[in-house]
C-alpha cells in the first residue's frame, strides 16, 4: 500500500512578536517547523506501515527547498521518501493544492491520503478536501481513529455535534485530529537512517500545463497585539487572593 | 447573485443579513439553497428575512457529504451564474467549502471576520497567525467561496410583506465510495460560552474529572456559571462537552473576566481568549507562558487557591 502524507513547513508561530512601528508580525528569521498535526498523520502512517507489509510511506510538502531539513525529521520518524515542489512566487490554496494534486498524480499508485486537519499558521483546513476534490477522491475529514480492515479504510470523525463512522475503499483522503496519536520523537538510528533516505525535488512549474494566477491576494497584514497587566502575585496563596480579590474589585468586576 | 448555504438555520439567517448588503451593491438577489430540508415554512421566512430567492434541493442521499454536497453546490453555482457563496463554518461547511472551491478552480477564505466590497472587489478579513495578525484578502474572479462563523451578522428584521420565490431544483449527483457506519450523536451541555460574560476555564492541571467542581463553585461565586476549558479537557479526556472547548479550533470568547485555571497558555488557547476584559491565571508554575497573556496572576496549586479564592469572593459579593 502506498501512503502519502502531505506536510506543511510553517513558521514557528511561537516565536511570532509585533512590530511596535509599523504594526505588523515580525516574520523574518523566524523558526521553521512542520505544522504540530502534520506530524500527527506523519504518526498514523508510520502506524500503519507497522501494522500492514508493503506499505510505502512518501511526505509531500509544497515548500520552498529549504524545507529539507524540515522533512528530515519526518524521514528520521519512520516515513520512507520525500517529495518537495517548489512553488511559484505568488500562490495561493488553488495554487497549492493544485501542486499538491499534480505531485500525488506523478507520484502516481497512491492508496491514502493523509493531511492534518488545519495547519497551526493558517488554521483553514482548505487543503485536504481541496485536493480531494481535484483528485476526485473521497474525504474523510477530522479523523480521531482509524484502522485498515481488508481493502477498506474505516475512520471515525469528529463533527463536533457528532461522532460519524465511515468507511471507504481505496483511494481515499483522510485529515486527522491531533488526538489521533501522540507522534513520536525520532530515535537515534531513525535520525542516523534519514541521511541515507531520498528527498527528491520537483521544480512546481514543471507540474503545471500554464502559469496559475491566484485567486486571492492578501493586500495587507495587520498586527494584532495584546497587552495585559502582568500583575502576578507570588507570595504566599492566601495574601495572593486577598490582593487579587481587591484588584478584581478595583476593576468593577465583583457585584 | 449571492449564494448562501448552511445546515444551521441561525447562521443561515446572519448570512442573509450581509448577502443582502453586498447584493445590493451590485444590484443583485440573494439565493438561500436549502438542501434536504424540505420545509417551506423556513424558505419563506428566510425570504422575510431578506432572501430574494429560496432553492429547495433534494440531494436524493441519506445523509451529509462534502463529496456529493459539492457536486449540488457547483451546479447551483454555475446554474445562476453566481458572485460571492457564503457558507455556514461549521466543520460540515468548512469541508464542503473547500472542496468546492477545488471543482471551481476559485478562492476560498475561510473563517472571515469581515466581508466588504472595496476597489469594486470582494474583500474579506481573516484571522492568522493563531490571532497575532489580520490579513485582508481581495478576491480576483468569480465566485469566490467564504465560510462565515456564527454570531458575526446580525439577522435582519422580519418584514412579512417581502416577497420573494421558492423554487424547487433537482441537480445531477455522482455518489460518493465512502459509506457512512454509524452516527452518534456527541454530548453536548447547551453551554453557550460565546456569550458568557464571566468564564472560569479548566485545563490540564486539574487531577480528575471530579476536581472540576472546583471551578463550578468559583463560577457559581462569581454568579458567571460559565465553565470553559482546554483542548485536551475535551478532546482527549472527553471530561466536557466540546462546547466548553476555547481556543483556535474552539470557540472565540470574549467576556468581561476569564479565568485560566491549570491552563499553560499554549499560543492556540490563547487565540480564543485575546478578546477577554480581564484575564486572571491561576497556575503552580511561576514561568508558565499564561502569566504572559493575564492581568493578574496567582502562582499557587489550584487546589489550595481556588477554594480560598471562590471563598474570599463569595464574602466580598455578599
Ligand atoms: C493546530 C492546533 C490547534 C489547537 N487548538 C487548541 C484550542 O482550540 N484550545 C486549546 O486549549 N488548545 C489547543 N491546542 C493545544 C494547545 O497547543 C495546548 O496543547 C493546550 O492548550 C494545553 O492544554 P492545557 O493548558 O490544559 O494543558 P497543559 O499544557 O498540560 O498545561 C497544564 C498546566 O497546568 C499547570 N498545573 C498542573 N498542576 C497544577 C496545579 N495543581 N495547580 C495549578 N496549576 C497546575 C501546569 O503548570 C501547566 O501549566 C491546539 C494545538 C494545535 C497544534
Ligand atoms: N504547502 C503544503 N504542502 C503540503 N501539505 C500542505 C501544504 N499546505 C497545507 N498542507 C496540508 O493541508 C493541511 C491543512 O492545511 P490548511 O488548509 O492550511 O489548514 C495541512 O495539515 C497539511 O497536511
Amino acid at each position: 500500500m502506498n501512503i502519502i502524507v502531505c506536510a506543511k513547513q510553517v513558521v514557528d508561530v511561537r516565536e511570532i512578536k509585533i512590530d511596535k512601528q509599523t504594526n505588523k508580525p515580525i516574520l523574518k528569521g523566524i523558526g521553521k517547523t512542520i505544522s504540530d498535526i502534520d506530524k500527527n498523520a506523519v504518526e498514523e502512517a508510520i502506524k500503519l506501515k507497522e501494522e500492514n507489509k508493503d506499505t510505502k510511506v512518501t511526505v509531500l510538502s509544497v515548500a520552498p527547498f529549504d524545507a529539507r531539513e524540515q522533512v528530515k525529521e519526518l524521514l528520521a520518524m519512520g516515513a520512507d521518501e520525500a517529495v518537495l515542489v517548489s512553488p511559484p512566487e505568488e500562490f495561493d490554496y488553488n495554487t497549492v493544492s493544485t501542486l499538491l494534486a499534480k505531485a500525488i498524480e506523478k507520484i502516481g499508485d497512491y492508496d491514502l491520503i493523509l493531511c492534518g486537519e488545519a495547519s497551526v499558521d493558517l488554521f483553514s483546513g482548505q487543503m485536504g478536501p481541496r485536493i480531494a476534490g481535484l483528485l476526485d477522491i473521497p474525504q474523510i475529514t477530522y479523523a480521531r481513529a482509524m484502522s485498515i480492515e481488508g481493502d477498506k479504510v474505516r475512520a471515525e470523525r469528529d463533527l463536533t455535534d457528532k461522532a460519524v463512522k465511515m468507511e471507504s475503499t481505496f483511494p481515499v483522503l483522510i485529515t486527522v485530529t491531533k488526538e489521533i496519536n501522540k507522534p513520536r520523537l525520532p530515535s537515534l538510528m531513525g535520525i542516523l537512517g534519514a541521511a541515507s533516505k531520498p528527498i527528491i525535488e520537483w521544480d512546481g512549474s514543471d507540474l503545471l500545463e500554464e502559469r496559475m494566477e491566484p485567486g486571492i491576494k492578501s493586500v495587507d497584514l495587520r498586527g494584532v497585539s495584546m497587552e495585559r497587566k502582568n500583575v502576578v502575585y507570588g507570595e504566599d496563596p492566601e495574601e495572593g487572593v486577598r490582593k487579587l480579590v481587591i484588584s478584581l474589585g478595583k476593576e468593577g468586576l465583583l457585584g | 447573485m449571492v449564494l448562501i448555504y448552511s445546515n444551521n438555520k441561525k447562521l443561515t439567517l446572519e448570512m442573509i443579513a450581509k448577502g443582502r448588503e453586498l447584493a445590493d451593491e451590485q444590484d443583485g438577489e440573494v439565493i438561500v439553497a436549502m438542501i434536504d430540508e424540505k420545509d417551506e415554512n423556513l424558505a419563506n421566512e428566510y425570504i422575510s428575512h431578506g432572501a430574494d430567492k429560496v432553492f429547495l434541493v433534494e440531494s436524493g442521499v441519506e445523509n451529509f457529504k462534502a463529496e456529493e454536497y459539492t457536486d449540488i453546490m457547483a451546479n447551483m453555482v454555475n446554474d445562476v451564474e453566481s458572485g460571492p457563496v457564503l457558507i455556514g463554518s461549521n466543520k460540515y461547511g468548512k469541508e464542503l467549502a473547500s472542496r468546492l472551491a477545488a471543482k471551481l478552480s476559485t478562492g476560498c477564505v475561510i473563517d472571515c471576520t469581515d466581508i466588504y466590497m472595496e476597489d469594486g472587489e470582494l474583500t474579506v478579513e481573516r484571522m492568522v497567525y493563531n490571532g497575532n495578525a489580520i490579513s485582508v484578502e481581495r478576491f480576483s474572479g468569480r465566485p469566490g467561496i467564504i465560510t462565515v462563523p456564527s454570531k458575526l451578522f446580525d439577522p435582519l428584521k422580519k418584514d412579512e410583506g417581502r416577497s420573494g420565490e421558492v423554487i424547487e431544483k433537482s441537480y445531477d449527483v455522482s455518489s460518493s465510495y465512502s459509506n457512512i457506519a454509524g452516527i452518534e450523536e456527541m454530548p453536548s451541555e447547551g453551554v453557550d460560552v460565546e456569550a458568557a460574560n464571566i468564564i472560569v476555564s479548566c485545563g490540564r492541571g486539574f487531577k480528575n474529572r471530579e476536581d472540576l467542581h472546583l471551578a463550578e463553585e468559583l463560577a457559581d461565586a462569581l454568579k458567571g456559571k460559565v465553565i470553559g476549558c482546554s483542548r485536551p479537557i475535551s478532546a482527549d479526556l472527553k471530561w466536557l462537552s466540546e462546547d466548553h472547548w476555547i481556543g483556535l479550533s474552539g470557540h472565540k470568547v470574549k467576556p468581561s473576566l476569564y479565568f485560566a485555571i491549570g491552563i499553560s497558555g499554549q499560543i492556540q488557547h490563547i487565540a480564543g481568549i485575546r478578546d477577554s476584559g480581564i484575564i486572571v491565571a491561576i497556575n503552580k508554575d511561576p514561568n508558565a507562558l499564561i502569566f504572559d497573556s493575564a492581568d493578574y496572576g496567582i502562582v499557587g496549586d489550584l487546589y489550595e487557591v481556588l477554594p480560598k479564592l471562590t471563598d474570599a469572593i463569595k464574602k466580598e459579593m455578599d
